[in-house]
């Protein structure tokens, strides 16, 4: 699914975020992305749909190559990935409805299909029942499961998530967490960037622990490892 | 600020279109007594029939010719009497002793040759005297290059106005849609998906800012070739209404579309770099 080789990446400014990452990513699983502030975790995600492109190094995912890759092909890489930001990135005019099938219309689906997707993946959330309220009339625990909603509307391959439980209280995130397990269940690899230790030491799956633009640990079903 | 580019269109195009009437009419009348000019050699009176003949192989060997044609003195008298008209019985006193000379009419088959054609031929034997009318083909010319020369650098700052306005306007529109922008960007949206709305827009400016010049350019060119009394020397022949003014409209059109969807594409091109 992911492959990465001695990936470096510095930006415009000369901060250089990531300093020779490799690691390899397989279908269907779920990872935890760990480290400090500032350690490199949204660089990482973000090579991964080609919001940032590499400095050096190899990245490939789902057999496309990143680095050598063309502008128009961006697209069709994104297509199979769903990202959930920690700011969600909803439309504050559109409905929670528009805002789901908005990322269908983007792709050109049917009508159709666009009705019936948008209403399963709502109904996914949680969230059938407020499909015409606007962003501005939700919690956060719901904003980010309408974000959630979105990411998953064109069946993607691949879903990464930077802090999708940043912002909200524990019992939320729980919720929001049992959401993406759901996703992984459905064979949907993950990936997941936080600082909740809770999370990480309760629901025990792969950790990767980044330090310094480095990885420094990746284990099997790890502890957190950071003080919270 | 959309009424503002919409207007910096209309202005542009009028000026072309203006332009090109006045450049386009010239260059039409230039080539029309262009096409009429003729290199008149005269041969010396003195010339026995022999040498004249003589002269006329030699300008049978000239290159660049389209045709020439004999007319001897005789054939020059009568048609110099037949121009006349009622003047023309005057010359009859001529007939017995005519003054003119036999005359070769050389035809360049490139008009633009007929100079160098006639200065070559001026320096045959038995050539008296070599007639064309250099001066007003020249004047026209020099005047053509000079008005189209001065046109085309207004119609060029004008035109990059006309985009800069219409890439403004729009650069309002994409700006009020960064967000959802960005957002069609990261769930996969093409370039094209996005570009095409503000494509549409900036079509949209540049179609409308035409249909002003267009109007007036049909009514005006309808006055200036119907009651203006040009038509009453036929040696200026403006080029006629049908089928001018549409391939001029049609011109006027798609350099107006083209502001606009430059302007357009312009404005977009750095928020798709995500
Ligand atoms: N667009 C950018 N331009 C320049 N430097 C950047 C940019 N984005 C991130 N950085 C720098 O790269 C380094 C890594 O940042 P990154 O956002 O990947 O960290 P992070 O691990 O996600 O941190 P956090 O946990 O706070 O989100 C930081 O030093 C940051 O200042
Ligand atoms: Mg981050």
């Amino acid at each position: 699914m992911i492959e990465m080789q001695d990936v470096q990446k510095t930006y415009p400014n000369g901060v250089s975020a990531l300093n020779g990452v490799s690691i390899t990513i397989e279908d269907g699983e779920f990872v935890y992305l760990v480290g400090q502030s500032g350690a490199g975790k949204s660089t990482f995600i973000k090579l991964i749909f080609r919001e940032e492109v590499a400095t050096s190094g190899k990245i490939e995912v789902n057999g496309k190559d990143l680095l050598n890759m063309k502008w128009r092909e961006v697209p069709l890489l994104r297509r199979d990935i769903g990202v959930v930001y920690q700011d969600f990135k909803l439309l504050p005019k559109l409905s929670v409805y528009e805002n789901v099938a908005f990322a269908l219309e983007v792709v050109e689906e049917s009508p159709r299909h666009i009705r019936k997707r948008v209403m399963e993946v709502l109904d996914q959330v949680g969230l059938k029942n407020k499909a015409r309220f606007i962003p501005d009339e939700l919690s956060g625990g719901e904003q980010q499961r309408v974000a959630i909603a979105r990411a998953i509307a064109n069946y993607p391959k691949l879903l990464i998530a930077d802090e999708p439980t940043g912002n909200l209280d524990p019992d939320t995130s729980w919720g929001i967490m049992k959401i993406l397990e759901e996703i992984n269940a459905s064979g949907t690899t993950i990936i997941m960037a936080t600082h909740s230790k809770d999370i990480v030491n309760t629901i025990k799956r792969r950790v990767i622990a980044i330090e310094g633009g480095l990885i420094v640990r990746d284990q099997h079903r790890g502890e957190y490892g950071y003080e919270a | 600020m959309t009424l503002a580019s919409i207007a910096a269109v209309t202005t542009t195009l009028l000026l072309v279109a203006t332009f090109l009437t006045i450049i386009m009419n010239i260059n039409h009348i230039a080539n029309s007594i262009e096409e009429d000019v003729e290199i008149k050699v005269l041969v010396d009176v003195t010339a026995t029939e022999e040498e004249t003949e003589q002269l006329g192989d030699e300008l049978n060997q000239l290159e660049h010719v389209e045709s020439i044609v004999f007319s001897s003195r005789d054939e020059e008298l009568q048609n110099l009497m037949t121009s006349m008209g009622d003047q023309g019985s005057f010359w009859e006193m001529f007939e017995q002793d005519n003054p003119l000379n036999d005359v070769y009419v050389v035809k360049a088959q490139n008009p633009q040759d007929t100079e160098m054609i006639a200065q070559e031929i001026e320096g045959f034997n038995r050539v008296e005297r070599v007639n064309y009318g250099q001066d007003i083909i020249q004047s026209l010319f020099t005047f053509n290059n000079f008005a189209r020369n001065i046109g085309l650098v207004l119609i060029i700052a004008l035109v990059f106005t006309a985009i800069f306005l219409i890439s403004n306007t729009i650069k309002i529109t994409i700006y009020a849609r960064r967000k959802e922008i960005e957002i069609m960007k990261l769930v996969g949206a093409t370039n094209w998906f996005i570009r095409w709305p503000f494509f549409v827009e900036g079509l949209l400016l540049g179609v409308l800012g035409s249909i002003i010049p267009i109007a007036i350019l049909f009514s005006g060119y309808y006055y200036l070739n119907h009651s203006a009394g040009l038509d009453q020397f036929d040696f200026i022949q403006i080029l006629p209404y049908h089928p001018f003014v549409w391939q001029l409209s049609g011109i006027v059109l798609l350099i107006g579309a083209s502001i606009g969807i430059w302007g357009s594409v312009m404005s977009v091109r750095k928020f798709l770099k995500v």
